[in-house]
Formats: structure tokens, sequence, C-alpha cells
């Protein structure tokens, strides 16, 4: 990695969002570590999935939305001019909160960003690679050319993941990517998680206390003020975060006392 | 228990008799509907059979009712439908396209939108005369199928775009974020999520557009006039009639054979007209079997 910022990929410094006359997030001071998965966590309306949508710009399709201060991504300036935000969204995947895969075959979902993006290489080996990397080629292999709706609830998600990973980005945005699924899919997602962190950067946001502290590395706890404008409390390594929080309000929070 | 019973009026009997009442009163809606229909096609069939053969088909028109038919208007007829299309398609899809994934939401659109609505129900003679003024005299296309087909477009324009716009904004927000998240440009969610969903939608305001399209009579009779056309269009520049226009010219002869004869070409009308349907709603299940499966 020739990065300054070495084993900080995403860094943000006195970020605030607006949606129109509303400011939704403010003065937020986040890193995400390379190749961690980092869990925002916090209650509902807190900006935890403004905050998640800084990063691959798509703030910009909120035609009310307003983002100021600073997002570094590696070297580059993430919110400067000359940077195409298609750019960013192909170098940094998303992944939503109900699994949303288009109504094509399952082939074809994994092969759209691949086509989009002009992939040069043999699509075949990339829509197989990406699926294998999302565990779900050996349930999918025999039906590739079957529509996506065909699948069950979490194998969507999944393929959301793999159509995701099929751009190869350096981080993956998950949404509360388990939150619609039940249990057993909700483990699968969480497995995948941790198998992935190891060549991809993920941040996710979640509702789940215990699913932060199993899949994740880092945790930032945001909290929201009585404007219902949001900002960090707490950053810090997961363990520590759930074990001896600096915060007092992060105690409250992940103990159950309010949410 | 008890007290739910004591504090609740349920009266049974008076909610399922309503129920089985309204029941009754819209079954008998459908029934009329549908009894209208049927009176109305035994009425044609029952007239026009004797009169349908090859000859009605494939002959020309003739003041002779034994030799009468209806080649020339059959083939104006396709004519004006292809053209129509041609033109109909992509301009609306594109109008509805602009209008919801492009245009600002602002008071002009919402002008645009307004007017659009009422377009739809401006009386088609209204067409005629706007299309008679427009390409027959001022762009000169005089009373050419060419021109029949810019005013049909026009006329079914509002049908195709209101259609086309209701399917694309039924297609989930959630698809359009997906194919952003991978790096689309915006013309790349349209075409390639976009359209492809909304593709049955469309397809189902084309073929409601074109059925208005193929049975309209006055804006014909404007453009073309009450043509005996003795000839086959070969060329967009030709003159050329159609099936409404030949059929309310034998409607309007006193001899009784030409009642039969109109009768027979609005059995071919209607064959057209499904056929041409049929066409589109094979189109449209193939795509959404593909989707669904």
């Amino acid at each position: 990695m020739n990065s300054t910022n070495g084993n900080h990929v995403l860094e943000t410094e006195d970020l605030n969002v607006w949606y129109g006359d509303f400011h939704a997030l403010r003065d937020v001071h986040l890193r995400v570590g390379r190749r961690k998965v980092t869990a925002l966590i916090g209650p509902s309306g807190c900006g935890k999935s403004t905050l998640l949508r800084c990063f691959n710009r798509m703030n910009d399709l909120v035609p009310t939305a307003r983002v100021e201060g600073r997002i570094q991504f590696n070297d580059e300036d993430l919110n400067a001019d000359y940077i195409d935000p298609t750019d960013i969204r192909a170098r940094i995947g998303m992944v939503f909160q109900k699994p949303n895969p288009f109504p094509k075959s399952i082939y074809d979902n994994v092969a759209f960003g691949l086509r989009i993006n002009g992939y040069t290489g043999s699509v075949d080996e990339a829509v197989e690679r990406s699926l294998q990397r999302a565990a779900l080629w050996d349930e999918v292999k025999d039906r590739l050319n079957k529509s996506a709706h065909t699948l069950s609830g979490g194998q969507q998600q999944r393929l959301c993941i793999a159509r995701a990973l099929a751009v190869e980005p350096e981080v993956i945005l998950m949404d509360e990517p388990a939150s619609a699924l039940d249990p057993i899919a909700t483990l699968a997602i969480e497995e995948l998680i941790r198998e992935l962190a190891r060549d991809v950067t993920i941040v996710i946001v979640t509702h789940n206390m215990q699913q932060a502290a199993r899949v994740s590395d880092e945790t930032a706890f945001l909290m929201v003020d009585e404007n219902r404008t949001g900002y960090m409390v707490e950053h810090g390594e997961t363990n520590q975060m759930f074990t001896e929080p600096k915060d007092e309000r992060t105690e409250a929070y992940i103990t159950g006392r309010f949410s | 228990m008890v007290q739910a019973q004591a504090i609740f009026r349920r009266r049974k009997e008076l909610r399922k008799a309503l129920g089985s009442t309204v029941y009754v009163v819209f079954l008998a809606a459908v029934l009329v509907s549908v009894l209208g229909l049927v009176v109305l096609l035994v009425d044609i069939i029952t007239g026009g059979l004797p009169w349908l053969s090859t000859k009605l088909i494939l002959n020309y028109p003739s003041r002779h009712p034994e030799q009468a038919g209806l080649w020339p208007t059959l083939i104006g007829t396709l004519w004006l439908m292809g053209l129509t299309a041609a033109f109909s398609v992509p301009v609306g899809v594109g109008a509805a396209v602009y209008l919801e994934e492009y245009a600002p939401k602002n008071r002009l659109t919402a002008l645009i939108e307004i007017n659009i609505s009422n377009l739809a129900g401006v009386p088609s003679v209204v067409y005629g005369l706007l299309g008679a003024a427009l390409f027959v005299q001022w762009l000169a296309l005089d009373r050419s199928v060419l021109a029949g087909a810019l005013t049909m477009s026009l006329l079914i324009l509002p049908i195709v775009i209101l259609a086309s716009r209701e399917s694309i904004r039924a297609v989930p927000r959630t698809y359009r974020e997906a194919a952003f998240a991978l790096g689309a440009t915006d013309w790349q969610v349209v075409k390639g999520v976009v359209l492809p969903a909304a593709l049955p939608g469309i397809l189902t305001g084309v073929i409601l557009g074109m059925s208005r399209a193929i049975g309209e009579a006055a804006p014909m009779l404007v453009i073309s006039g009450l043509l005996f056309v003795t000839f086959i269009p070969t060329s967009p520049m030709d003159k050329f009639t159609v099936l409404p226009l030949q059929i309310f010219n034998w409607v309007s002869r006193p001899q009784e054979d030409f009642q039969g004869l109109a009768a027979a070409g609005i059995v071919l009308l209607l064959v057209v007209l499904l056929s041409m349907n049929a066409v589109a709603v094979f189109i449209r299940n193939r795509y959404q079997v593909r989707s669904d499966e």
C-alpha cells in the first residue's frame, strides 16, 4: 500500500451533513482501519447510514444533501471536484439493508458491475470467482440463468455481496445487511464478513449489539442530540468498547439501558 | 370473554348480508359489460360472416358489393400502425424516462405533467385538425400516410407517456441504488436496470395506444379525407386510407349489402387489433417469465 496514512483507508475530519435545513450529522472524526471490520452502532436516527453513504458519495443522489468537511480515501480527498463519484462507487462497494438483487438472472446480477465498468477479462471467470468469495457458488452453480428472485433471502444477500465483490472494491459498506434475515442466514453473512475482511475493508451499520461484537474489529458509537443531529461519541477497539467503554453513554447503550 | 360480548354489537347477520349484496351488485356490473360486448360481437359477426372471404381481403374497393374488398385499406392500416409505432414508442418512452429520471422536480415539470395528462382527454378530431394544419399544410406532407402517422402519434403519445411513467416509477428505488453503488452512470442505470424492469408496463401502454390508434376514424377523416383508394401505398408519402374510414364509408351507403360488408370489415379490424395485441402480450410475458422464474 502506497498510502500516506498507511493503516487507514478512510478518514473523516469535521464531517457535517445536512439534508436541506436539517443538520443530520455533525463533526465526525472517524478513521477506518485497512482490512478491518468497523461497526457503526447507535440508536435510530443517529446518522449511521448517513455517515456510511458519505463514503461512496451516495448522498450525491439526494438533491437536498450537503456534505462538508474532509473525507480522505487513501491519498485522495473523496469530495474533491475532480473526483467522479462513479469511480468512487466502483472502488467502495455497498450492500443494502434489504437484499436488492436486480430482476435478472443470478449470472447477470454479478456480471452487471463488470459490464458497466468495462471489465476486459473473462466475465464467466469473474462471476464464478465472486460467487465463490461470497460463499454462494456451490448453491447456485447449476442455475446461474435462473432469476435471482428464486433465491432465499439469505442467498439473495450473499448474491448482493458477490455483485459488489465482482468489481474488486477496496472497501465494502454494509447497511444493516442482516436485519431482514433469519438467524441462520444472519450467521452465514457474519461468517462471510469475517472471511472477506482478510482482503477488503468493511464498514457495517448494525442495530444488533451482539452482531457488532461478533463481527467487528473496531466500533464507533453514534448518538443523536436534542436537535436530532447525529454525532460520534466514541470509537475504539470493539473489545474495549464492549468491556470498558470510556464514555458512560456508550456503556448505557451497550448494556441496553436505552435504545 | 363475557365482558367482550357485552360491549360489542357484532351484528354478524347484517354484515354477512351486506357482504353478499355487494357481491351480487359487483357481479352484475361485470355481467352488464360482458353482455354488452357479447351482443355487439354476435351482431357484427352474424352480419359480417357471409361477407368474410378472401375476396374481401384481397380485392380493391368497388361500387359493386360482391366485388368490393379491403386490400389497399388493410395495407394502409398496416403502414399507419407501423409508422405510428416507430414514432410514438421512442418519443413516448424517451419523454417518460426524461420526466421520471432526469427532470428536476419543479413547477415547470409539474405543469408539463398536468398538460400531458390533459392531452390524453382531448377529442381525437382536434388532433386531426392539428395534424392537417401542422403536417399536411405547414410541413407540406400532403395527405400522406406519413402525415397520418405523425398525427396518430401525437394522439397516442399521452397514453404511451403516462403508462411508461407509471411503470418506470414502479421500479423500486433499491434497484437504482444498487446500480449506482456499483459505479453506474445515469444512463447505465436507466438502460441496464430501469427500462428492463419497466418493460412490461411500457408495452401495456403501447398496446393501449396502438389499439386506440387503429380504431380512430375522426382524425384520419381530416387527414386523408374519404378517399376512394384504388392503389396500395408503397412509400410514406403515398395517399392512404384505413379500415375505420372504409367501414364508415360502407356504413353510410344506402344498399343493404354494404352494411354486411361493413360488419365484415369490423371483424377484420378486430382480427388485426387482436393479433397486434397478441404480439405485444407475447413479448411482455416472455420478459415477465424471465424475471420471475
